[in-house]
């Protein structure tokens, strides 16, 4: 194990940030830090890098604890959301910088800047000042600069937070690929979920400072472990019943589960995400609920559908690809019949849901 | 089209028109004035006016004093705005304006105060003098009281730059590798470089004028610790007009080539800002 995190807890005032957190990191992954703002993702990734203190808890590195040491005997790399160069350093001398500071002659460590200008594809530009480069380029550099003095661990604070949509998207593909070259353990933290799964090979969902499950970005998404999961990984549907014989009992329908866990005849929520709803204009024998059409979108690859159910009037989402639109008759105030393909109920205790998740921040 | 006004911003014009107007005015008229009564001396004479020994010591003592006490003010100042930005302890806000009080207080009671202390008989002249320290009325006593007058410049320049310096370059720095000392120098003093000129050229044109504290604290002796302003004023009280300005235009031309430089060394501390 590249690093190992033993029961970090950290409160700024009365706020954790960190709450009893224990995570293992495995030599040469490309981990992703995944939650909404304030789940603690930063601050985890800061204690790792020495720029916070815990108030509990341990650190080590590869085998070695390093809960004491400060930020600069870590020799970890760290790349900042907002790039943290030097505006009075040429783009050569920042990326050198963490050489010469540890004395490194300096033929050694013109060497090494340019064996890094050409991983990061910015040969011909040393002289330039981080003013006079692009968003993506800075964070490149930033990068550069990072990995100069060899670290055993390179960390990143949503280093893709301040570029545009396009640039964000060519700088994943990159460090992914980079990743596959030089393979350094890597812990990034993103809000994005869709970053995270393009990007890592693990997935650690953190809320409210606490990690809620870890995991091969398809494990989470196909099977989350807690309702906050499940709501913070895209859309989801929420459908009140009661469940009965380990079916999801809606009005006079009954669904199967793709889960067990779920207690004997109680009330409960079925958790469907809107492309596992199949909708019908006829009855066809299947278990199925009857809902309106109250809105509709048909632009785009998919058709967006707002629905409401008849019996107690909750609304939910479908997507249905054209393919399947075109198959039925579709109009606003038509009534439909909903078959629900993947139900998955949580156990009751871990209810404990804050409805605002849903309505999670899209930050750009 | 034509004579339509494309600029973003108005009134270009208008502001311009009554900047100049007023720096014509209040700066370049009265300067225009000096090398005018100036000029009203032959050659010879302007010559004989600035360049005597005593006027010659008058130069050198200004500008050496002022320049030491602006170094002074250098390091204080920039220590001064350090503390005042990087930690918080009681009487904070107090110690902060303070730090202005120079520029209210008139210059000349702060000339009487520092002889008043630095005199034999002195708070702490009694002590000082027995050890050989003359604080009043010598070379030593002008630098005094010009760091005076001078400290604030450095403080406020430097401050609001310190305030806004992103506390990740200094975590940059730090997981870089870099201790304390080495992030202090190579990213923290750099990017004060600018304003800690800009502090600098203050205090100096400051020290450069400044008349009424050291007349009280020098002691006035020619070739000594005779200041050039106050040789412009002894001349002044033989009515020779002529002369006093001449030596007036040698300051301000000395001043202005000083100010140059250092406007340009300035440049150069931000050429990374293209």
């Amino acid at each position: 194990m590249s690093i190992v995190i033993q029961g970090l807890s950290k409160t700024f005032g009365n706020f954790a940030a960190l709450d009893n957190v224990s995570l293992e990191v495995p030599d040469g992954a490309l981990l992703a830090l995944l939650g909404p703002s304030g789940s603690g993702k930063t601050t985890l990734l800061r204690v790792i890098a020495g720029l916070e203190v815990a108030d509990s808890g341990a650190v080590l590195h590869e085998g070695e604890d390093i809960t004491d040491y400060s930020a600069r005997d870590r020799k970890v790399g760290f790349v900042f959301q907002h790039y943290a160069l030097f505006r009075h350093m040429t783009v050569a001398e920042n990326i050198g910088y963490g050489l010469k500071v540890r004395r490194t002659p300096g033929a050694k460590i013109r060497e090494r800047v340019d064996e890094l200008l050409k991983l990061i594809r910015l040969e011909g530009l040393q002289t330039r000042y981080p003013g006079q480069l692009s968003g993506g380029q800075r964070q490149r550099v930033a990068l550069a600069r990072a990995l100069a003095a060899q670290p055993k661990v390179l960390l990143l604070d949503e280093p893709f937070g301040a570029l545009d949509a396009k640039v964000r998207q060519e700088l994943r593909q990159w460090l992914r690929r980079l990743h596959e070259d030089i393979h350094v353990t890597s812990i990034f933290v993103t809000h994005d979920q869709e970053e995270a799964f393009e990007v890592a090979d693990r997935v650690v969902v953190m809320n409210q400072g606490r990690i809620e499950q870890v995991g091969k970005p398809d494990e989470i998404y196909d099977h989350p472990a807690t309702p906050f999961v499940y709501q913070f990984l895209g859309h989801v549907n929420h459908f009140h019943g009661r469940i009965q014989n380990g079916r999801l009992r809606l009005g006079d329908a009954e669904f199967p589960l793709s889960s067990r866990e779920a207690a004997q005849d109680a009330p409960a929520i079925g958790y469907v995400r809107p492309h596992e709803i199949k909708v019908r204009a006829e009855a066809n024998g299947a278990p199925s609920i009857v809902a309106i059409i109250k809105h509709m979108n048909t632009a785009g690859p998919l058709v967006h559908l707002e629905l409401e159910r008849a019996d107690d009037g909750g609304r939910f989402a479908v997507e249905l690809t054209r393919e399947e639109s075109r198959q039925i008759p579709l109009q606003t105030g038509a009534r439909v019949f909903v078959e629900l393909r993947n139900v998955r109920v949580f156990a009751e205790d871990n209810q404990a849901l804050n409805p605002n998740l849903q309505a999670r921040e899209e930050t750009p | 089209m034509a004579g339509v006004n494309r600029q973003v911003l108005p009134g270009f014009s208008l502001t311009l028109g009554y900047t100049l107007f007023y720096l014509g005015i209040l700066v370049l008229l009265p300067i225009a004035a000096c090398f005018i009564k100036a000029a009203s001396l032959s050659f010879d004479q302007f010559w004989g006016a600035v360049w005597t020994e005593r006027a010659r010591a008058a130069y050198l003592l200004t500008f050496g004093a002022a320049f030491v006490a602006a170094i002074a003010n250098l390091l204080l100042g920039l220590l001064l705005a350090w503390v005042l930005v990087r930690y918080s302890f009681p009487g904070k806000k107090l110690v902060d304006s303070l730090v202005d009080l120079p520029l209210a207080l008139p210059t000349a009671v702060a000339g009487l105060v520092y002889a008043g202390l630095y005199v034999e008989n002195g708070w702490l002249g009694q002590y000082l003098v027995p050890l050989g320290i003359q604080g009043a009325y010598s070379r030593l006593g002008i630098v005094l009281v010009l760091i005076f007058v001078g400290l604030p410049f450095v403080v406020r320049t430097v401050q609001p730059i310190l305030e806004d310096l992103d506390p990740e370059l200094e975590e940059a720095s730090a997981s870089l590798g870099a201790t304390r000392l080495q992030t202090f120098r190579d990213v923290i003093l750099p990017t004060l470089y600018p304003a800690l000129i800009t502090g600098f050229a203050l205090a100096f044109s400051r020290g450069v004028g400044e008349y009424g504290s050291v007349v009280f604290i020098s002691g006035n002796m020619p070739y000594k610790t005779e200041i050039a302003p106050i040789l412009i004023v002894a001349r002044l009280e033989e009515f020779a007009y002529g002369e006093a300005t001449a030596i007036a235009v040698v300051l301000l031309v000395i001043s202005f080539s000083m100010l140059l430089l250092i406007n340009l060394l300035e440049r150069r501390s931000m050429r990374h800002e293209r």
